[in-house]
C-alpha cells in the first residue's frame, strides 16, 4: 500500500509524527512528558474534528480502513473485515474494536494520571530533601565552627592551667626556697648569738671574778635573830643519807602520782565497761529473735554462738578486772558486731517504712494499711460479739442463781432434781430394809443359839449333878468296891453320857479348864457364828445370859478384838 | 606568811619585816652584785635573790647561817619555779650556749637532778600542779615544749608547727589533767596528760558566729544628773561619780564582730598571739586573750571544750584572775572599774574613789573573800560579801 502511504504520508506524517512524537516522548523522560502533556493539551474538539476529518476523507474511505485493519490487527484487535476477504465490514467486530480502544484509552488515561501523581509526589519529596539536605549542611558548618571554637578555648585554657601549674611550682620553689634562707638565716643567727653569749658569759665571769675578788663587806645579811624553820625541825647536815632520802621522797612522790592516775584510769575503765556490757544487753535485746529468719541463720549462728559464750565469759566479775587484750578485743568486737547488726536491722526497718509509705504492697512481710485496717474491723467485731455473748451468759447465770420458782422450767428443774433424791432415798429405804432383815435373821439364830445354849447348859448341868453323884456313890462304893459291877451298867446305860463322862473323866483331871475350855469352846463356837454379822450383832445383842456375864465379856472381847 | 619582803632593786637591798614581832628586822645587801629578782622560798624562810646580769642566785637563809648559790641561772621570764607543795624548786640555768634544769629538794637545797633540755633558748619552765611534770618551753622563734618527769627524764615533746612565731604563754590545768598552750598564731592548744597529745585548739577568729556562744558588751550608761540638787563646790561623792561613767553589761546578738588589731609586721615582740592563759579553779573554764583583740576575754567551757562566753570591754585588757576557791573572773582594763564575771553572769563595778583610780592588775586572797586592785601608786583591798544564806 505504498500509495495509500505515500497519499496518506503528508498529512499522516505529520500526525503520526504528532503521535510518534507523542509516543516516543512518552517513552523518553517523565519529565519531558510532563511538560510535553503540559504543552500539549488534548486537543479541542473541533481541532479533533479536524484531525479525525484529516484522516479520513470520501476519497481515501477504503484506504484508511483497510490502514486501520492492519493497525488494528497488529494490536491484536480481530479484524473489522468480515470473514470473507471481500469489502464488508464487521459492525460488531468494529464496535468491539472500537469499545476496547475506548477501555484501552482510559485505561491509558489513568495510568497517565498515576504516573503524574508519583512524579508530583517524587517532587515534593526531592524538594524536601533538598531542603533537608541544605540544613543540614548549615548545622554542620556551625557545628565545625563551634568545635574548631571550643578547641581553640581549650587549648586557651590548657595553656593557662600549664602556666598555672608553672607558678605554682614557682610559688613552691620560692617557698622551699625562702624556708632554706630561713633555716640557714636561723643556724647563722644561732650560731652568732652563741658567739655573743660566749663573750657574754666571758664578760659575766670576769664580772663575777671582780665582785668576788672585791670582798665586798657590804654583801651580807644583817639579821637581829635567826628565825626557826617553818616546819619547826632544827636543821640538818647535808650528807649522803640525806641525799638518798631526798632520791627517794622524789621517787615516792612519782611514784604516788602514777598510782592515783592508776586508780583513776582502773575506775573509769571498769565504769566504761559497765556500760558497754550495759549497751551489748541492751542491744541485744532490741534486736529481733533471729531463729525467724532462717537464711540470715547461717551467718548469724555463729555469732550468736559467740555472743553466748561472750555473755556467759564477760558476765564473770573477775573477767571484768582483766584488762589483758584478748578480753578488750573480745568486748569491744562482740558489740561492734552487735552494733552493725542492729544497724542493719534498723535500715530494713526504714527501708520497708519507706515502701509502705510509697504504697509497694508486693512484699508479704509489709502488710498494706487496708488489710491492717480491715483485719482491725474484724478483731473489734468479734470482740463485740464475745461481749455480747459473755453479757448474756452473765445474764442467764443471774437469773439461775437468783430468781424464785415462778417460771415452769424452774420448777420442772426442781423436780426433776426432787425425783433423783427420791430415787436415791428409796435405794437406801432398800438397802436399809435388807439390813434390817439381815438384822433380823441374825437375832433369831442368836436367840435360837442362845437358847440351845441354855438348854445345853442345862442338860450338861444336870449331867455334872449326876456325875458328881455317881462319883460321889463311887467313891462310897469304893469301900465296897466289889459289889458295884453293876454300876458301869448304869454307866452303859447312857452311852452319850458315858461319852461325855469319858470325856469329862478324862478332861476332870484338870477340873477348870475342862470346864472353861468345854463351856469356853461352846460360847466361842456361837461366838464365831453370831462373828459373821459383827457389826450389827455386835449392836444388837441382847443383854444375854447374865449367868455367864463373864464368858460373854470375853467374846465380847473377842469379837471386839 | 608571816613576812614581808621588800626588795629595791635599784639599791640592791632586801629588807625583811615580822608580822609576829614588830621588832624584829632583817637586811640583806647585795652590794655591787647588784639585784635584779627577789623572790621568797615557799617554807617562807629563805630568800632567793637574783643578781644583776643573772649572775648567780643566792638563797640567803633566815634560820640558819648558810648561804647557798646557784650558778649561771638562766636569764629568762620564768627561770625559777616551785611546785605548788613547796618541795622542790626548778632552776632554768645556761652553760656553754645550751639549757639546763636543776630540780633542788627545797627542804635543804640539794641538787636532785640536773638535765640538759633540747630547746634553742629556753624561755620559761613551769611545774604542773601535782608536781610531778614539768614543762620546758622554748623561745617564741621555735614551737617546742618539752614535758619532763620530776626525776629528769624526758616525757614528750610537742611541736605544733615550724618557722612562724611560737609559743607566747601557757597555763596548766588544777588537776594537771590538761595543758594549754597560747601561741602567736591566736590558737590556744590543749595537750592531755596521758597522750601528751594535742586534743583540741581554740582559735579566736574576729568575727564569732556561733550562736550558743554569749558575748556581753561593756556599754556605758550615761549617769542621770539632776541639774537642780546641783550645787557649787560640788561633794566628793557626786563629783566623782559625775566624771566616771557607769557601764554595764548588755548581751549581744550573735553574730558579733570583735575589734581587730594587726601589729606592725617589722617589730619584735608583736603584740599578736594568746597572751593571757589562766584555768578556773574547779577546772570547768579557761579565760584567754588574744592580743590581736585586746578588748576582749574568751570564756572556754573546758567539758565541752567549746567557746562559753566572750566578754567585749571598752578599753583593753589588762589582766584578769580567777578567784582561787569558785570559777569567778575579775578582769581590769586600766579604768577605776573591775569586772566580775561567773557562770551566773557578769557585773561591772565601780570602785569608789576620787581622781582617777586606774587598776592595771588585781589579786585575789587566797580564800576568794577579797581582792587587791593595783594601780601605778595606789591599790584598793575590795571585799565581796558573801551570800546570806
Amino acid at each position: 500500500m505504498g500509495d495509500w502511504k505515500t497519499i496518506t504520508v503528508p498529512v499522516l506524517s505529520s500526525d503520526s509524527k504528532n503521535i510518534f512524537q507523542y509516543t516516543s516522548d512518552k517513552k523518553i523522560s517523565s519529565p519531558s512528558m510532563n511538560s510535553q502533556v503540559l504543552r500539549l493539551p488534548l486537543p479541542s474538539s473541533k481541532s479533533m474534528h479536524s484531525f479525525f476529518s484529516a484522516f479520513c476523507t470520501e476519497e481515501n474511505i477504503e484506504q484508511s480502513i483497510s490502514y486501520l485493519n492492519r493497525e488494528l490487527t497488529t494490536l491484536g484487535f480481530p479484524s473489522i473485515y468480515a470473514e470473507s476477504k471481500g469489502k464488508e465490514l464487521n459492525l460488531i467486530s468494529i464496535i468491539n474494536c472500537m469499545n476496547e480502544l475506548l477501555v484501552l484509552q482510559h485505561k491509558n488515561l489513568r495510568a497517565q494520571e498515576e504516573v503524574e501523581m508519583q512524579h508530583l509526589k517524587l517532587g515534593s519529596d526531592m524538594d524536601h530533601l533538598q531542603n533537608c539536605y541544605a540544613k543540614l549542611k548549615e548545622q554542620l558548618e556551625l557545628s565545625k565552627r563551634e568545635i574548631v571554637g571550643l578547641q581553640e578555648r581549650d587549648r586557651q585554657l590548657q595553656s593557662k592551667n600549664r602556666n598555672l601549674h608553672q607558678l605554682l611550682k614557682n610559688e613552691k620553689d620560692e617557698v622551699q626556697k625562702l624556708q632554706n634562707i630561713i633555716s640557714s638565716r636561723a643556724t647563722q643567727y644561732n650560731h652568732d648569738m652563741k658567739r655573743k653569749e660566749r663573750e657574754y658569759n666571758k664578760l659575766k665571769e670576769r664580772l663575777h671574778q671582780l665582785v668576788m675578788n672585791k670582798k665586798d663587806r657590804k654583801i651580807a645579811m644583817e639579821v637581829l635573830n635567826y628565825v626557826g624553820r617553818a616546819d619547826g625541825k632544827r636543821g640538818a647536815w647535808r650528807t649522803d643519807k640525806t641525799e638518798a632520802r631526798n632520791e627517794e621522797e622524789m621517787y615516792k612522790v612519782l611514784l604516788s602520782d602514777y598510782e592515783q592516775r592508776q586508780k583513776q584510769l582502773l575506775v573509769e575503765n571498769a565504769e566504761l565497761k559497765k556500760v558497754l556490757q550495759q549497751m551489748k544487753k541492751d542491744i541485744i535485746s532490741l534486736l529481733p529473735p533471729q531463729k525467724q529468719k532462717p537464711k540470715e541463720r547461717s551467718e548469724d549462728g555463729p555469732v550468736l554462738s559467740d555472743l553466748e559464750e561472750d555473755i556467759g565469759e564477760l558476765n564473770k566479775e573477775n573477767m571484768w578486772e582483766l584488762s589483758c587484750e584478748t578480753v578488750r578485743e573480745q568486748l569491744t568486737n562482740s558489740i561492734r558486731k552487735q552494733w552493725r547488726m542492729l544497724k542493719n536491722h534498723v535500715e530494713k526497718l526504714d527501708n520497708q517504712v519507706s515502701r509502705v509509705h510509697s504504697g509497694a504492697l508486693n512484699d508479704k512481710d509489709v502488710i498494706s494499711r487496708e488489710d491492717h485496717e480491715m483485719e482491725t474491723e474484724k478483731l473489734e467485731l468479734e470482740i463485740q460479739q464475745c461481749k455480747e455473748m459473755i453479757k448474756t451468759q452473765q445474764q442467764l447465770l443471774q437469773q439461775q442463781l437468783m430468781s424464785p420458782c415462778d417460771d415452769d422450767t424452774t420448777l420442772l428443774l426442781q423436780d426433776c432434781y426432787l425425783l433423783e433424791e427420791r430415787e436415791r432415798l428409796q435405794e437406801e429405804w432398800r438397802l436399809f430394809q435388807e439390813q434390817k432383815k439381815n438384822f433380823e435373821k441374825e437375832r433369831r439364830s442368836f436367840t435360837e443359839a442362845a437358847i440351845r445354849l441354855g438348854l445345853e447348859r442345862k442338860a450338861f448341868e444336870e449331867d455334872r449333878g449326876t456325875w458328881l453323884k455317881q462319883q460321889f456313890l463311887s467313891m462310897s462304893t469304893d469301900y465296897k468296891h466289889s459289889e458295884n459291877v453293876t454300876t458301869p451298867s448304869a454307866f452303859l446305860g447312857s452311852s452319850e453320857q458315858d461319852n461325855r463322862l469319858v470325856k469329862s473323866t478324862s478332861q476332870q483331871r484338870k477340873p477348870h479348864c475342862v470346864l472353861s475350855s468345854s463351856v469356853s469352846a461352846e460360847p466361842c463356837q456361837t461366838s464365831h457364828y453370831t462373828t459373821r454379822n459383827s457389826s450389827s450383832v455386835a449392836s444388837k445383842k441382847p443383854a444375854g445370859d447374865d449367868s455367864k456375864p463373864n464368858r460373854w465379856v470375853e467374846s465380847d472381847k473377842e469379837e471386839t478384838e | 606568811s608571816l613576812f614581808i619582803l621588800c626588795a629595791m632593786y635599784k639599791r640592791g637591798i632586801v629588807q625583811v619585816w615580822s608580822l609576829e614581832q614588830p621588832d624584829w628586822h632583817c637586811k640583806i645587801d647585795e652590794g655591787s652584785a647588784g639585784l635584779v629578782a627577789s623572790c621568797w622560798s615557799p617554807d617562807g624562810r629563805h630568800i632567793l635573790n637574783t643578781t644583776e646580769f643573772h649572775l648567780r642566785i643566792t638563797v640567803w637563809s633566815l634560820c640558819t647561817k648558810s648561804v647557798s648559790y646557784i650558778k649561771y641561772p638562766k636569764a629568762c621570764q620564768q627561770g625559777v619555779a616551785f611546785t605548788k607543795d613547796g618541795r622542790y624548786m626548778a632552776v632554768a640555768e645556761r652553760r656553754d650556749c645550751k639549757d639546763f634544769v636543776s630540780i633542788f629538794v627545797c627542804s635543804d637545797w640539794q641538787l636532785l637532778r640536773h638535765f640538759d633540755t633540747e630547746t634553742q633558748d629556753l624561755f620559761g619552765i613551769e611545774w604542773a600542779p601535782n608536781g610531778c611534770v614539768l614543762a620546758v618551753w622554748d623561745t617564741c622563734l621555735e614551737y617546742k615544749i618539752l614535758l619532763y618527769s620530776l626525776d629528769g627524764r624526758l616525757l614528750s615533746t610537742y611541736r605544733a608547727y615550724e618557722w612562724s612565731l611560737g609559743i607566747k604563754s601557757i597555763a596548766w590545768s588544777p588537776s594537771s589533767q590538761f595543758l594549754a598552750i597560747g601561741s602567736y598564731d591566736e590558737k590556744v592548744r590543749i595537750l592531755n596528760h596521758v597522750t601528751w597529745k594535742k586534743i583540741t585548739e581554740f582559735e579566736h577568729p574576729a568575727t564569732i558566729a556561733n550562736t550558743k556562744t554569749i558575748v556581753y558588751k561593756e556599754v556605758e550608761k550615761s549617769p542621770s544628773v539632776e541639774t537642780e540638787r546641783l550645787s557649787f563646790p560640788p561633794p566628793r561623792a557626786l563629783a566623782s561619780s559625775l566624771f566616771s561613767t557607769q557601764s554595764k553589761y548588755d548581751v549581744s546578738q550573735v553574730p558579733v564582730s570583735l575589734q581587730y588589731i594587726k601589729p606592725a609586721a617589722d617589730r619584735a615582740n608583736p603584740k599578736m598571739g594568746i597572751g593571757m592563759l589562766a584555768f578556773s579553779p574547779d577546772n570547768c573554764f579557761l579565760a584567754t586573750k588574744n592580743d590581736n583583740i585586746p578588748n576582749a576575754v574568751w570564756i572556754w567551757d573546758i567539758q565541752k571544750l567549746k567557746l562559753f562566753v566572750v566578754l567585749e570591754q571598752l578599753c583593753a585588757i589588762q589582766s584578769f584572775q580567777w578567784d582561787p576557791r569558785q570559777p569567778r573572773l575579775a578582769v581590769c582594763t586600766g579604768n577605776s572599774k573591775v569586772y566580775f564575771w561567773s557562770p551566773a553572769g557578769c557585773v561591772s563595778v565601780q570602785v569608789p574613789g576620787e581622781g582617777d583610780f586606774q587598776i592595771v592588775s588585781l589579786s585575789w586572797h587566797a580564800s576568794g573573800d577579797s581582792m587587791v586592785l593595783l594601780s601605778k601608786e595606789n591599790f584598793c583591798v575590795c571585799y565581796l560579801e558573801r551570800e546570806e544564806v
